[in-house]
This record gives C-alpha cells, structure tokens and sequence, in this order.
C-alpha cells in the first residue's frame, strides 16, 4: 500500500517516539508490542501490527541496555518491520517475514545507537561550557537536543522506508522461497530461547535453580494459564521467604549455631 | 541566619519528572551525566540563589554517573537531601554528594537490572504477548499502561525516600528489604522462565517413527458417512460423525507417530528447555547473541530443508 501525508506524519512520529525510548528506556514505546501496535494502528493494519508486536516481543524478551553495553535494538526492528509488514500487503500471512527482516534491523540499529552515544559526548561537553556560565536554558537545550537525536536515529530510516516503492518491497518479499520463509518461522519459534538464556544467566544461583524446573513442569499442564502460572510463582516466592526469615531467627536465637542438639551438647 | 531553604514537594516532583530523561544525553565518557544535571537543575535554582554556587553545584553533577534509570531515583532523593543541606549552611563537601552517588549507582544498579529488565519486562511482556499475538490490542494496552503505573510509583515512592532518609538509605540498603525484594524477584523469575521455556519455545521434529494401520472398525468410515449426507441428511451426518469421535475411534486409516510425539511423551518441552541451556552455555563463553539468533536461523532453514523440522 501506499501512505497519504497523514499516515506518513504519523508514522514519523511513532519511529520518533520509539527511537527517543530505545535509549530513555522509560515510557516504553520502543518495546515491539507497543510500537508494532501503534505503527498498525496510525497506518490502518491495527490487527497484523498488534499479533506482530506480541510476537516479537517475546523474542526482544532479554534485551536490555545493562551499563554501558548496548542491546539489540527493540526501536529499529519494531518500527521498520512493522513498516514492512504493511506495505508488504500480506495481512497477517506476512508476519515470519516481517520478523525475519526484524532481526538484521535489530544489528543496524545497534551500531545507530553507538553511533549517537558517541555523538552524544561532544553534547555533554557543551553542557560543561555552559555550566560555566550558569546557562541553565543551554544544559536544558543541549539534553533536549540529545534526545531528539536519538528520535531522528529511528524517524530517518522510518521515513525512508515509506518512500521505497511498493514494488521493490514486494519483490524483495516475494523472492524469498518458501522455503526460506517457512525454515525462518522455525528459526523464530527457537530464537526465543536466546533470551529466555540471556535473562537466566543473569538471575541463576543455587538458590533459586529448582524454581525454574518446578516451573517447566508445571507449564505441561495446559490448563494453567501464564496468570495462573504467575501466582503459584508469588506464592512460592512468600513462602520461601518467610521460611528463610524463620530459619534465620531461629538459629540466632538458639546461639546461632542452627543446631539445637549441639548447643545443648555444648552446655554440658 | 537566613530562613532555612526547603525543597518544596513540587520542587522534588519537577525533579523526579525530569528524571524520565535521565539517559537522554548518555555518552561513552561520563555517561547519564547529562540527565543527572537536566533533572537537578528545579532544585539547584531553588536552594542556590548566588551565581557561583550554581556553577558549582551544575559542574558538581557533570560529573559520571551511571545506574538503572529507575533505581537513579532513591539515589536523586539522597542527593536532594544533602544539596539542601549544604546550601542551609552544612559543612557537606563535594566528596561526600559524589561518594553517596557513586556508592549507591553500583549496588542498584545491581537491583534494578534483574528486577526491572529481567523480571518485571519479560514476565508483563510475555502476558502481554500472549494475548497480542491472539490479536486482542488488551495486550499492547496493559503493557503500556502497567508498566507506566509501576515506573513512576517506584520512582516517586523511592525518590521521596531516598530524599526522608537522607544518608541513612546508605545503610538500610546492605540489609533488609532491598534483598528481599530481588531474591523474591529471583524466585519468580526463574519459575516463570521455566514455564515460559515450555510454552514458548517451539521446536517440532517432523520425522515419521512409525505408521501403523488401524484396524478395521477403530476409525471413522468417512465414505460411508458421505454417501449418508448426499442422501439429503446432513445434521444426521455430522450427529454420527462427531459421536463417532467422541467413542474414540481414529480420524484416519493409518495412525502416524513423529520423532515430536515421543519426545512429548518422554518430557514435554525437553528439547527446548535442552536448547536454552546451549544458549546459555554459549552466551557465558561470550558468544554474541546476534550470532547464535543468526545461527537458529539458519539451523531453521536446514533443518527444514532436510525434513528434520
């Protein structure tokens, strides 16, 4: 399809919003269930860009900016495959491929954001100066700036991406055989687990190991659902709590040695 | 002496607003330095009316600074709390505000990570999906809007603490609460990856082990029930039809058992949960996670085109 000046507006602003929050991690627009669903809705496609969303998102699952490294970027895949998605024409047939281009976008995005961090320093040296003077209008301005720099990181290609003829996308998507398309379907129903791992790796201890096994097992039973699922966790989180609070006041009280029969063996 | 200058709670909510656009500026070289100066400046105009003192204080919090953007709240609360002081007359010296940022920025940033990017997103983001990929926009709203909810209640709430307490948050955070809350975190996490490992991950071996024949009788004669609906009953034909399932009897002739079915029967979700093991174990070696989102790709590709998928 093709987009009237509106939906172009439009569109810009979402690619915009989400490029602003892939490095303010705030408000998440960047997030892929929220920018898919506001690219579909603005362009007319609210239902492809919503189930689009939804599905990647559960593959964006573990990307996450952590100190200074830089993940994956959520805004640049979310925003152009949606983009993709509705020029495409496909309805929600078009969803894999929509996903599969998502993931090198993801990489392009990535060097962008460096990019503009490094950009970013020259900025903050502004600031200095302007500290200097006490202009706090001008420190305003310069992170005000900073942060339009990162919308247009996203709004640029967005845009671009509008004005690339119909033709060239479709031909592009249709050149794929079925076979590529179908075998990266199954690639996206595995890419999930990167970053269930990339979350696990992070939280994994001793402690808390076996509750990832009650977890899988209890998910075979089909009739809980993920809410369900998510209040046996609290449960079993309080419970867990509350026993270690008893067992440590238990032993600090018994001289804290946790072991009542050696106390009273000590006493003699 | 002068009357004591007080932040006023709009001042503090003017900072805790701007606080939203803590990593705006963030750079390689001191990193959210710029958002740290952005959301101080409300209370550096209000405690500080002499011109060099505002220098000071501006190129005090041009300094580094980095943390999870959300938990920077607690650490902006004590922050307030020890400017206040030193504009009123306070013997409080630039080591003391940068040593208090600095300390605290490690340690919860430790906290916030796990919580907020590994516990809170995935878990919302994975109900949310469920019920977006469903095609219901329920899905798409309750994220934003929960999230949202969550976020500004926890930065409000912890800026506001952090500014009561003062440098007294220092020591609460190596006990108590705080601990609680991440192993608690912990705790949910991991049994709600474990489910979410089951349910989502989807890998399908497609080869045949066996195909066995149905006996005569034990599965539905469709011929027969076709010739039954051409003779003009068809809500006879699907009443014998369905009851004739519902007995039990097979779909079709033949009965068909994948390489899929008996791993289902062994484990469900075995291979999966096998597979996110590899990819932690590669990710610890410090493979990129590109390379190996890359390679299940290409592996999906393969795999189909051999008819293992």
């Amino acid at each position: 399809m093709t987009f009237n000046f509106l939906q172009v507006i439009l569109v810009v602003i979402v690619a915009f919003l989400a490029g602003m929050e892939g490095i303010l991690d705030e408000f998440q627009f960047h997030q892929p269930i929220v920018a898919c669903t506001l690219i579909g809705l603005v362009t007319g496609h609210l239902a492809e860009g919503i189930i689009l969303g939804g599905t990647l998102q559960l593959m964006a699952m573990g990307w996450a900016n952590i100190g200074a490294a830089v993940a994956p970027d959520a805004a640049l895949a979310s925003v152009a495959s949606a983009i993709i998605l509705v020029k495409g024409g496909q309805g929600t047939s078009g969803v894999p491929t929509a996903i599969a281009v998502a993931i090198p976008l993801a990489v392009a995005g990535l060097f962008l954001t460096m990019v503009c961090r490094t950009l970013a320093v020259p900025i903050v040296h502004g600031m200095d100066a302007a500290a200097k003077n006490a202009d706090f209008g001008k420190i305003e301005l310069l992170q005000i700036a900073a942060i339009g720099m990162q919308g247009l990181r996203i709004a640029i290609p967005a845009c671009a991406l509008m004005f690339v003829s119909d033709q060239v996308v479709m031909d592009a998507l249709n050149a794929l055989p079925p076979l590529i398309t179908d075998g990266m379907a199954i690639g996206g129903g595995m890419v999930v687990a990167v970053g269930y791992a990339m979350v696990i790796n992070m939280m994994a201890n001793k402690e808390v190991w076996p509750f990832l096994f009650i977890g899988f097992t209890v998910a075979a039973i089909s009739d809980i659902t993920l809410i369900g699922l998510g209040i046996i966790a609290v449960a079993m989180a309080f419970i867990y709590l509350n026993l270690e609070e008893k067992a440590g006041t238990g032993g600090g009280s018994g001289g804290g040695s946790g072991d009542p029969l050696g106390d009273i063996l000590n006493d003699y | 002496m002068a009357e004591k200058i007080t932040l006023s709670k709009s001042d503090r909510s003017a900072v805790c607003f701007r606080s939203t656009f803590l990593q705006g500026s963030w750079n390689y070289e001191r990193m959210q330095n710029g958002g740290f100066v952005f959301a101080m400046i409300p209370a550096i105009k209000k405690l500080y009316p002499k011109k060099e003192d505002q220098v000071a204080a501006l190129e005090r919090h041009l300094e580094f600074f980095n943390t999870h953007p959300y938990v920077a709240s607690p650490i902006i609360g004590v922050t307030l709390a020890l400017e206040e002081e030193r504009a009123n007359g306070a013997n409080v010296e630039d080591e003391a505000i940068q040593g208090v940022k600095v300390g605290m920025m490690g340690p919860l940033a430790g906290v916030g990570d796990p919580v907020f990017w590994f516990t809170v997103r995935p878990l919302l983001g994975a109900i949310a999906a469920s019920f977006a990929m469903g095609g219901s926009i329920l899905g798409p709203i309750m994220f934003f809007v929960v999230w949202n909810l969550i976020r500004y209640g926890f930065m409000f709430y912890t800026q506001e603490f952090g500014y009561q307490a003062g440098t007294a948050i220092t020591k609460d955070l190596s006990g108590g609460l705080l601990g609680k809350i991440t192993k608690g975190a912990s705790i949910l996490g991991m049994f709600v990856l474990g489910a979410l490992i089951e349910r989502w991950v989807s890998i399908n071996f497609t080869p045949v082990v066996s195909t066995i024949t149905n006996p005569d009788g034990s599965y539905i004669d469709w011929e027969a029930l076709g010739q039954a609906g051409t003779s003009g009953n068809f809500g006879q034909m699907l009443h014998d039809a369905f009851s004739a399932y519902g007995s039990g009897l097979y779909m079709e002739p033949t009965r068909v058992t994948t390489l899929q079915d008996n791993l289902n029967g062994l484990v469900p979700g075995l291979v999966p949960l096998l597979l996110t093991f590899l990819c932690m174990h590669l990710l610890k070696k410090k493979v990129s996670p590109i390379a190996i989102i890359i390679s299940l790709f290409i592996v999906g590709i393969v795999g189909h085109a051999i008819h293992l998928l």
